[in-house]
């Protein structure tokens, strides 16, 4: 990490509404480039709302932020799709276009924003399928391989146009063991080697302690802790330690049972069933 | 375009065959009572090229192309396709809805020409087997009795048509929200707001182009 140069990605007062709930709260930080920054936290917290403002799919409520020193909340789609082709982006699913082979579904970008030959496209897909293991699978459609599987095509295709940057939503839940190391490599070794900077959503704290050179902790929409992987794991924060040594006791709140929080006091509990139903079942 | 056309040909055909016969028979019963049975080529014809054949023909379209499309786009839109192609920089509508709609332009209007010949032909069927036509004076009477505007003004409709469900059909598809579910309801939607507006626009239409002037 060199700190010295311009950040790749600033987020600054980060606030992002759904009606009256802040899903995002108030979130700043920075990105440098060759940093690998996992962004951590319990499902609902709000992880992936703030991956999908870095990529200028959704506006926030206030605040800003700025990809390769640009502001990106005020560009209109043009614009954003300009900076747009200067990084990658693995979802969740893979979300690969099912009416495409797995060849064509990396070949999309490359068709569309360069000019290269057919035969050149070939190889470059060849080439990333080989990085992520899936050599021969171009003619498979992905409705015929598995969820895993998909997802390393994903990660092919956002890797074809070689980008500077690159997002990761949860990039190795799904992914055997074995598989994660092997995607965990290639991103350590596409940081190292190729400078490339990664985002990386993710709750699998082996693979997040393998790759991140820091590391973000989300909570109700606010940062709880940050740090390397070091301060991480050493942390004394409670949340922080409960939540990457996996326990089910501790302070974050769990929503399972009557232990409610303030704002569930005033609502009225509405029972699940219909009035007929449970009339129903009362008859004797 | 092969989905849309080309795989919808057969039904097309079928429809299309069964509506000529059964519009022949019935205006054979009609015609047999003022004893007109002559003007059954006439009728056949000219009801095919203005109404029926447009009309039917986008229903099936409507039936099988529209929902597809639909669907397809829906599922693409809840399994994160469509978000996909936009962070790849790629514009969904560019990509996906024009190649679908210049399709729909295209073969919407070849199948009704093909489905008003296919008509023609069951109406053929009728007259010469179970009425007193000779193929030579069935063919003289259908094609005296319309004139090119009953064809341009079938097409222009169809063209009108095919525009009216591809829009309905992307927009439903786009807008999806929420799973299975959503794509089901979106593709409901879509077939019944499709119909309802084609036949509403259809009378509209044979309004303009047969009352007005």
């Amino acid at each position: 990490m060199n700190s010295n140069e311009e950040p790749i990605i600033e987020v600054v007062d980060l606030v992002r509404k759904f009606g009256d709930r802040a899903v995002i709260d108030d979130i700043s930080f920075n990105v440098h480039p060759g940093e690998t920054l996992v962004i951590m936290g319990g499902s609902g917290c709000g992880k992936s709302t703030l991956l999908r403002h870095m990529i200028g799919s959704m506006k926030p409520t206030s605040g800003s932020v700025r990809i390769f020193g640009e502001e990106l909340t005020t560009m209109n789609e043009r614009e954003i799709g300009c900076v747009r082709r200067r990084f990658g982006m693995l979802f969740q699913s893979g979300a690969l276009l099912a009416s495409l082979t797995v060849g064509e579904n990396v070949a999309l970008p490359l068709f569309q924003h360069t000019d290269k030959s057919a035969d050149e496209i070939e190889q470059i897909v060849k080439q990333k399928l080989e990085m992520v293991g899936l050599t021969g699978f171009e003619n498979l459609k992905p409705a015929e391989i598995s969820g895993g599987m998909k997802k390393r095509v994903g990660l092919a295709r956002a890797l074809a146009l070689d980008p500077e940057l690159l997002f990761s939503d949860e990039p190795t839940s799904g992914l055997d063991p074995i598989m994660t190391a092997v995607v965990d490599q290639l991103t350590l070794k596409l940081t190292h080697g190729s400078h490339m900077t990664a985002v990386v959503v993710s709750h699998d704290m082996t693979s997040a302690f393998r790759i991140a050179t820091r590391m973000i902790m989300l909570g109700h929409g606010s940062i709880v802790a940050q740090g390397t992987p070091e301060e991480i794991r050493t942390s004394t924060n409670p949340e922080v330690h409960q939540f990457i040594n996996g326990e089910a006791d501790g302070p974050i709140p769990l929503n399972l049972s009557q232990d409610e929080h303030e704002h569930h006091q005033h609502v009225k509990p509405r029972p699940f069933l219909s009035a007929r139903y449970r009339f129903h079942h009362k008859t004797p | 375009m092969v989905f849309i056309g080309v795989r919808a040909a057969p039904m097309v055909a079928l429809t299309a065959f069964s509506v000529g016969v059964t519009l022949a028979m019935q205006a054979a019963h009609s015609l047999q009572q003022l004893g007109a049975e002559i003007y059954v080529p006439d009728l056949v014809m000219v009801t095919l090229l203005r109404e029926m054949g447009p009309v039917l023909i986008a229903v099936i379209v409507i039936g099988r192309s529209g929902s597809a499309v639909a669907a397809e786009l829906g599922t693409m839109k809840v399994s994160e396709e469509i978000e996909a192609l936009e962070v790849m920089a790629i514009n969904p509508v560019q990509y996906l809805v024009v190649p679908r709609f210049l399709a729909m332009l295209v073969m919407l209007p070849a199948l009704t020409i093909m489905g008003n010949y296919i008509g023609v032909f069951g109406g053929w069927a009728v007259c010469t087997l179970a009425l007193d036509f000779n193929t030579a004076g069935y063919v003289l009477r259908a094609l005296q009795s319309a004139d090119t505007w009953d064809l341009y003004s079938g097409m222009i409709k169809s063209g009108v048509f095919a525009w009216i469900v591809i829009t309905i059909a992307c927009n439903a598809g786009l807008h999806v929200e929420g799973g299975a579910e959503g794509v089901g309801q979106a593709t409901t939607a879509s077939v019944v707001q499709a119909l309802l507006a084609m036949l509403v626009t259809n009378a509209v239409l044979t309004g303009i182009f047969f009352f007005g002037a």
